[in-house]
């Protein structure tokens, strides 16, 4: 450890910082004897920086060299910048010493693509088998998969790793070309199929016996990038929801573009990154993956982008009228779920209460409903409100758009849930 | 009034609860020796422990009350909140009066707050393992100062002994002035004088308490947080939400 680290690292973290994915979560690691390190299941974060995202994982590049020139990427080899790289060595030492004192719960490792994409990725396991066998190291390891690495080197990371990714970063792959001239979606899906082939084996062979290698237990996970194409929303929900589908598929994060490089005309000019757009696209996410939506009611052809005034919950339900209102003392939890104003937890509490006695509007609030949104959709002990039905739905919108309106004023104050 | 004065232990409350049964008297105020007692008062009793008591309350309750519950009345209890002793008897009496069990009526306002303490109480057992940061002293050991709200070591002591089982550390309540020591074997207790507690109260160890590398780590650690902050995007108020202020005294990253 020495002042050339201390450089490296500044370097190779503030050329990480771009990838969104900082989860540490979907897998559980028993103390081992001898080893430092555990995982918990759900993800820890440790800290949270000025911007508001946490750090849970030690994301770094190991080198910021790169063979290619992404026009979104900061590090393509066009850019005149000053360029570095970790050894293996350095690299699982700062994360032993950072992991020591509990300011992380394991590394991210990324690259740039040095020489061949196969030599990348062998270094890249370099520093994780070092790690894993020297340093007894049994944290959490997310590990991209650089595209056109052989099957060969990944079903090795694999064995290390508790989750790999490989950004898509583009939305469709004629703007990938665009942009990228040099990659093309095939090569991105390659290792993604091979990884989930890979975990979907092991989990079979797991089940004859139970000392068989874990692979990639807390599946994979994929980054797109937002607003740098003119791709709309519905592609990219499409997209997401077609990922959804393979079981190995995770998260899908969605990263506002932020102009890295200055100039290039085939990159928009922004006055501020999506920050909206991406909440919204979040909330999409999150309709998708736990409360029973599916891509084509979020977002359809009469309606192919997110409101960015409106949440797109409150979005579907003001499209629907006539499945309003809902009775949360008889309806379905499937039905509860889509009330605008209600989630996951509150529906849960709302299931298992009303068998005790029909549930007032104030016992929903405090059960945690947001009445605000939800009375125009619910029925509940009390004489029936004035629900969407009579009210119309463009007078429901104004009434919601207004209560947010000064909160979009205040564009940057919105809240993701990092952890899964 | 009724007041029923016990010993502040668990088992106390159990027996007051038998007590109460038995007489067919339920309190108003559940009042422990170092409370404030009230001007007036109709009738006092005075509970005594009693351990076969309170196990027979406990089995009862045991029938009825998940493990779920169960806990989440043990996170009451450790909160300490001036309201606990009654919150947890109508708690337990309404548990004992329905012939199911009312743990799952989130509609009734006692059956919610119990799960809300209990939230609050895991929540701020989260936030330790997610902010505690340990230096390394000249002697090996791994030193980590906290300040919780509530008592909450017992509840976190696990974790870190099975993430760092090999290393010795401490976890240093400098609120209350206790902490705990693992010696890679075995947690003991540990207190330091008054004087040596006004130092660990700054959060940084002295420059000769420290290891070698301990001032490089920690620049490093420092120049990361700086570096991994995507300027274009600052939000401060997300940043607060998610590590409120009154953690930031022990955090490396936002000291001076």
């Amino acid at each position: 450890m020495n002042e050339r680290i201390l450089e490296k690292l500044n370097i190779l973290a503030d050329a990480a910082k771009y990838d969104v994915s900082c989860a540490s979560s979907g897998t559980s690691r028993p103390a081992v004897k001898g080893g430092i390190g555990t995982a918990t299941g759900w993800g820890i974060c440790h800290s949270f920086t000025p911007d508001g995202r946490c750090i849970s994982l030690f994301k770094i590049l190991l080198t910021n060299h790169c063979i290619y020139d992404c026009a979104y990427c900061t590090n393509r080899r066009s850019n005149d910048v000053k360029r570095t790289a970790f050894t293996p060595r350095e690299l699982a030492e700062l994360t032993i010493a950072f992991y020591q004192r509990n300011y992380i719960e394991g590394l991210f490792l990324s690259s740039g693509v040095m020489r061949n994409p196969d030599y990348t990725m062998e270094q890249m396991l370099r520093v994780v088998k070092l790690l894993r066998e020297q340093y007894r190291f049994n944290g959490y390891i997310h590990m991209k998969a650089i595209p056109g690495a052989s099957d060969n080197l990944i079903a090795q990371a694999g064995l290390y790793a508790d989750r790999m990714s490989v950004n898509l970063e583009i939305p469709s792959e004629e703007n990938l070309k665009l942009l990228a001239p040099e990659k093309n979606y095939s090569e991105v899906f390659a290792p993604m199929r091979f990884i989930q082939q890979g975990m979907l084996e092991s989990a079979e062979d797991r089940k004859k016996f139970r000392s068989a290698p874990r692979f990639v237990p807390a599946g994979q996970s994929t980054q797109l990038i937002i607003g740098a194409t003119p791709d709309n929303d519905r592609q990219i929900l499409t997209l997401a929801s077609a990922l959804y589908r393979r079981p190995s598929f995770k998260r899908v994060y969605y990263s506002g573009y932020i102009p890295v490089n200055n100039g290039d005309s085939r990159l928009p000019t922004l006055a501020a990154p999506p920050l909206v757009r991406e909440n919204r696209l979040y909330q999409a996410d999150w309709l998708m993956r736990f409360y029973q939506f599916k891509a084509s009611e979020i977002v359809d052809e009469s309606h192919p982008d997110l409101d960015l005034d409106l949440d797109p919950k409150m979005g579907w339900a003001l499209r629907h009228p006539e499945f309003f209102p809902v009775d949360v003392n008889s309806a379905p939890y499937e039905m509860i779920l889509r009330v605008p104003g209600i989630g996951v937890k509150s529906a849960k509490l709302i299931v298992a209460s009303r068998r005790y006695g029909r549930l007032s509007s104030t016992q929903l609030k405090k059960i945690g409903v947001v009445m605000k949104r939800a009375q125009y959709f619910i029925l509940c002990r009390e004489l029936p409100m004035q629900t969407v039905n009579e009210l119309t739905p463009q007078y429901v919108r104004r009434q919601v758009t207004q209560k947010q309106q000064k909160r979009t004023a205040e564009l940057l104050q919105y809240t993701i849930e990092w952890g899964e | 009034m009724i007041l029923f004065h016990y010993d502040k232990t668990f088992e106390g409350l159990l027996s007051c609860i038998f007590f109460a049964y038995a007489q067919k008297c339920f309190p108003d105020m559940i009042l422990s020796p170092s409370d404030q007692q009230p001007l007036f008062a109709d009738e006092q009793y005075v509970v005594v422990s009693d351990k076969v008591k309170a196990s027979r309350v406990w089995s009862s309750l045991e029938k009825k009350l998940s493990k779920i519950a169960r806990r989440m009345m043990m996170s009451v209890w450790i909160s300490g909140l001036p309201e606990t002793e009654m919150l947890l008897f109508r708690y337990m009496c309404k548990n004992i009066d329905h012939p199911q069990g009312v743990e799952l009526n989130f509609g009734d306002t006692d059956v919610l707050r119990v799960k809300e303490i209990a939230q609050q109480v895991s929540r701020e057992a989260q936030r330790l393992v997610q902010f505690v940061r340990f230096q390394e002293t000249a002697d090996g050991i791994w030193f980590a100062p906290i300040a919780p709200r509530y008592n909450l070591l017992p509840l976190v002591v696990k974790h870190f002994r099975n993430r760092y089982s090999s290393q010795p550390w401490i976890l240093y309540d400098t609120t209350r002035n206790q902490g705990l020591y693992w010696d890679t074997h075995t947690v003991h207790d540990v207190s330091f004088s008054p004087a040596d507690l006004a130092a660990l109260k700054l959060g940084q160890l002295n420059g000769d308490k420290q290891s070698d590398e301990e001032q490089l780590i920690q620049r490093m650690w420092k120049e990361y947080f700086r570096s991994i902050t995507i300027r274009e995007r600052l939000n401060l108020k997300l940043q607060q939400q998610h590590m409120p202020k009154k953690y930031w005294k022990y955090l490396t990253e936002l000291q001076q």
